[in-house]
């Protein structure tokens, strides 16, 4: 049985199975935007693998976090769109 | 010998898209040539701020006559030169640099430049990032920033518009004395004059030319706007502006209209290559994290250098060659060439219609390197 | 020598099959070696999730060889680029690294190449295998509808993937022509594991939709995907879907190795038999050599990291296997050549480089890919131009030019690892 981490996306608590990605916890709290292009279009997750920016969100307070190279842990904090 | 024209400009860097500019509203036939594109050399690399400077009378005098040509141009200028007014901060660190930004003060203030006194805590208000314990600081209000390869466009654009030509990918091979061009191709275009406006490649088409290559690191940063809100210098920089022979670092950061911010800045002679030197880069972020502890956590996503044009006396070179006075010099601005870019031009233009000049021309006269009276600081 | 700088005989970047199979053979073969990635996981991009859910024996024994070895692991590794002299700048979660090596064996992979289309920055479109990776590691697509499009093998073997997560497919939609399709099959005989792969694939999504000479044309929806619109070049169709998985293939990460000075042929890094670049104690294995797949990757990785322990003699008897695997990966790039039309799908106003939001008609403008990044900004955000650079490449056959550092972007302490004390 695997292990649920709960943590935080824009201020609503996400179930998470361990392992589970940043992004993962993003999608299952029922966001689509992740971040606000430059000059404000919606973007979420293109490549997932690290390379194209898309995914990045705040993570604990550091900006330009990439959520789907980030693995959930305990009470995080992420906030997107920021 | 194909077609002619009243002034051929080699380099179009914003100091020679700059001439090109005032030459064509001026009524010259001008044709102006570049090896790449507009803005593609050291003004691609360079930081874009709009600066006065006090390192001697003639210098103040340009970067503050030019200073105020972008001033007046600015409502002109398109959305993609992004110019902000964000000032300047001086920051001294100790009781020593203080007494240099009072000694700044009185200067600009007598010179009628609007500057601002901040003790340590008004340095903090503006600048909460700045780490506690500096003595205070200077801001120069009408400093501003911009986006350098757009400037050079938009003068360009400028030059076109008063029927000027610009030819980029095409290498000249020699300046030649009767003021016309020879190309690497061999073929030959005819000019009353030319203009060396290549910069730090300067004595590549005029050997002996005072003017070294001075090597310059800089990095950016994701975008964070608020993170500072002035251009950020340490005084300690015109310790390493000063400096000739020693590889030297100075604090200084500006913020660019798009949030992300600029970091530098190095110095280095001697240092051809375009390589990044990792131990000047070390030291260069390590003093700006010094100043800025916060900086260390923020996101860099480029690292390059450029190379600035230096002449012996940090003042740049415009007018007549020594030898040629078909062959003229808009080169050598060192780390002013965008701000004095159109204090350049203006100047050249007036002085190749025998104009009045704004303000003297004569402290950046090519002649004053004749031999016996080159200055090595 | 401070815990911030670590010395390494061979050091291997990027744990994919070919990091994997190069520091097992260096390490076994006495070598002290360390295994580099970027992220918390082994296996690279092909073995994604492997760890967590093991399906492919093949991951699960290179793993557990690579455990047994006495290789060092530095995970969440970023590698930054060169430093002074044999000295890779890097950086983990807890601070800045200079790794220096005598050997450095280089096997970043590849990733997807994204071509723009109207709306393909809506969210919810993403590489297929981006979409497995995020699918691994928990990103829901159970009972979503998802249309495949693009090109490559990846589109089955995504579908299928995602298929056995629960997704629909609703489609799987291959740009290259049937007849070119039909050709590589019947080259997969001399292939037989591959072509019972690609059976058993295509028989786990029986009853969905695969077609061939199809491409994507626009993506429709307002703030995420809600439909991808269709086309054969002829006739254009609308399939709704929450989710789109579209990439037109894999190209090399080779911004690594040409910031260490390695030279290229083709657009992949140029390596000797013994996998050796151009540089000096560099070797080059995997994707970055050519597209070839996990396969390819093993041997070139293993020769590499005999090589790169002195022992090349042991490396000879690989090399026929990979001469066989670079024919494969030969005769996929044939087979999966992109058509034309899809270098022609941007309208004025789609987006092309998506950090900074520059358009393909501005774009367009310009003559050069260094013209308009200076003038645009194109290829100088975030992704220091892996994204758009690829595109522009593929739409108006613009060259790169050469990479600064850092390959990745970094924190600005990990740029100045050696912290003097301030001296007043």
């Amino acid at each position: 049985m695997a292990d649920q981490i709960q943590l935080r996306v824009n201020g609503k608590t996400v179930s998470v199975t361990a392992g589970t990605v940043v992004a993962a916890a993003v999608a299952l709290a029922g966001l689509t935007r992740f971040r606000r292009s430059v000059r404000g279009e919606a973007r979420g997750p293109l490549c997932g693998m690290g390379i194209c920016m898309e995914c990045r969100v705040t993570i604990n307070g550091q900006t330009h976090a990439r959520s789907c190279q980030t693995v959930c842990e305990e009470a995080m904090e992420v906030r997107t769109d920021e | 010998m194909s077609q002619s024209f009243d002034i051929i400009i080699v380099g179009a860097g914003i100091v020679g898209a700059a001439c090109a500019a005032e030459c064509a509203a001026a009524g010259l036939k001008t044709l102006t040539l570049d090896r790449g594109m507009v803005g593609g050399g050291t003004t691609a690399a360079g930081m874009g701020h709009i600066v006065v400077m006090d390192d001697s009378e003639a210098q103040f005098a340009l970067t503050e006559y030019s200073r105020r040509l972008w001033l007046q141009l600015r409502d002109q200028l398109s959305a993609e030169v992004e110019y902000e007014l964000c000032g300047t901060l001086w920051v001294a660190a100790d009781d020593e640099e203080m007494a240099e930004a009072r000694r700044k003060e009185k200067y600009y203030t007598e010179r009628k430049a609007r500057v601002e006194m901040l003790d340590s805590e008004g340095v903090r208000r503006a600048e909460p990032n700045l780490r506690p314990g500096l003595a205070g600081g200077l801001r120069v209000v009408d400093d501003g920033v911009i986006y350098p390869p757009c400037a050079a466009r938009f003068l360009m654009d400028q030059a076109r518009r008063h029927g000027a030509e610009f030819r980029a990918g095409t290498v000249v091979r020699a300046l030649l004395p009767d003021g016309g061009v020879e190309l690497a191709d061999g073929s030959r275009i005819g000019a009353a004059r030319s203009v060396n406006a290549t910069g730090p490649w300067s004595p590549e088409l005029m050997p002996g030319l005072p003017v070294r290559k001075r090597k310059g690191h800089l990095v950016i940063t994701e975008r964070y706007p608020e993170f500072v809100h002035h251009q950020i210098v340490e005084l300690g920089y015109l310790k390493s502006a000063h400096s000739v022979s020693k590889d030297s670092v100075a604090f200084n950061i500006q913020p660019r209209q798009t949030g992300q911010m600029l970091i530098g800045s190095s110095r280095q002679f001697d240092a051809e290559g375009a390589e990044v030197d990792h131990e000047i880069l070390n030291r260069m972020l390590a003093r700006a994290i010094e100043y800025l502890p916060a900086l260390g956590k923020l996101s860099a996503t480029r690292v390059w250098t450029g190379h600035r044009a230096a002449t012996p006396d940090k003042l740049p070179l415009i007018g007549p060659s020594l030898d040629h006075n078909r062959i003229w010099l808009a080169s050598g601005h060192e780390g002013l060439g965008i701000t004095t870019s159109l204090g350049t031009g203006r100047l050249l233009a007036d002085l190749l219609l025998g104009r009045d000049t704004a303000i003297p021309a004569q402290p950046y006269a090519p002649a004053r390197f004749a031999n016996g009276s080159v200055a090595h600081g | 020598m401070n815990e911030t700088r670590l010395r390494f005989e061979v050091v291997v970047v990027g744990a994919g099959p070919a990091g994997l199979a190069a520091a097992c053979a260096a390490a076994e073969n006495g070598c002290r070696t360390a295994l580099l990635d970027d992220t918390p996981w082994l296996g690279g991009q092909i073995w994604r999730g492997q760890q967590a859910h093991p399906t492919h024996p093949q991951a699960a024994r290179w793993v557990e060889r690579f455990r047994r070895s006495k290789a060092s692991l530095l995970d969440q590794c970023t590698v930054l680029g060169p430093g002074d002299q044999r000295t890779l700048l890097a950086e983990r979660p807890d601070g800045p690294r200079q790794i220096e090596w005598e050997r450095l064996i280089l096997a970043t992979g590849g990733r997807e190449l994204f071509l723009p289309f109207p709306g393909w920055t809506l969210p919810g479109n993403f590489g297929p295998g981006g979409l497995q990776s995020l699918a691994k590691h928990g990103w829901p697509v159970a009972g979503k509808r998802i249309v495949l499009a693009g090109s490559g093998p990846l589109l089955l073997a995504v579908g299928s993937g995602l298929r056995k997560m629960g997704a629909n497919i609703v489609s799987i939609n291959e740009q290259a022509p049937l007849s070119r399709l039909i050709s590589f099959a019947t080259e997969l005989l001399r292939w037989p594991d591959k072509l019972a792969q690609a059976a058993r694939l295509k028989w786990t999504v029986r009853g969905t939709p695969f077609r061939c000479g199809v491409w994507p044309v626009a993506v429709e929806g307002g703030e995420q995907v809600r439909a991808v619109a269709l086309s054969d070049g002829s006739r254009r169709w609308t399939e709704e879907c929450d989710l789109l998985a579209c990439g037109f293939g894999l190209a090399p990460n080779v911004e690594l190795p040409l910031a260490l000075g390695c030279q290229l042929d083709g657009g992949f890094v140029r390596v000797d038999p013994c996998q050796a670049s151009s540089v000096a104690g560099v070797y080059a294995a995997g994707e970055l050599t050519g597209i070839g797949g996990a396969d390819a990757a093993l041997v070139e990785g293993e020769i590499a990291g005999l090589a790169a322990s002195g022992r090349e003699g042991a490396a000879r008897p690989l090399m026929a296997r990979r001469a066989a695997w670079r024919r494969f990966g030969a005769a996929l790039a044939a087979a999966f050549a992109l058509r034309e039309e899809v270098a022609r799908l941007a309208a004025a106003e789609t987006v092309v480089c998506r950090c900074e939001d520059v358009r393909f008609d501005r774009m367009k403008s310009f003559a050069g890919w260094r013209d308009a990044k200076l003038q645009t900004r194109c290829g100088m955000g975030s992704c220091q131009g892996r994204v758009c650079g690829a595109a522009a490449k593929v739409l108006f056959g613009w060259g790169m030019e050469s990479v600064r550092p850092p390959v990745l972007p970094a924190r600005v302490e990990s740029l100045c690892p050696v912290r003097r004390d301030k001296v007043s």
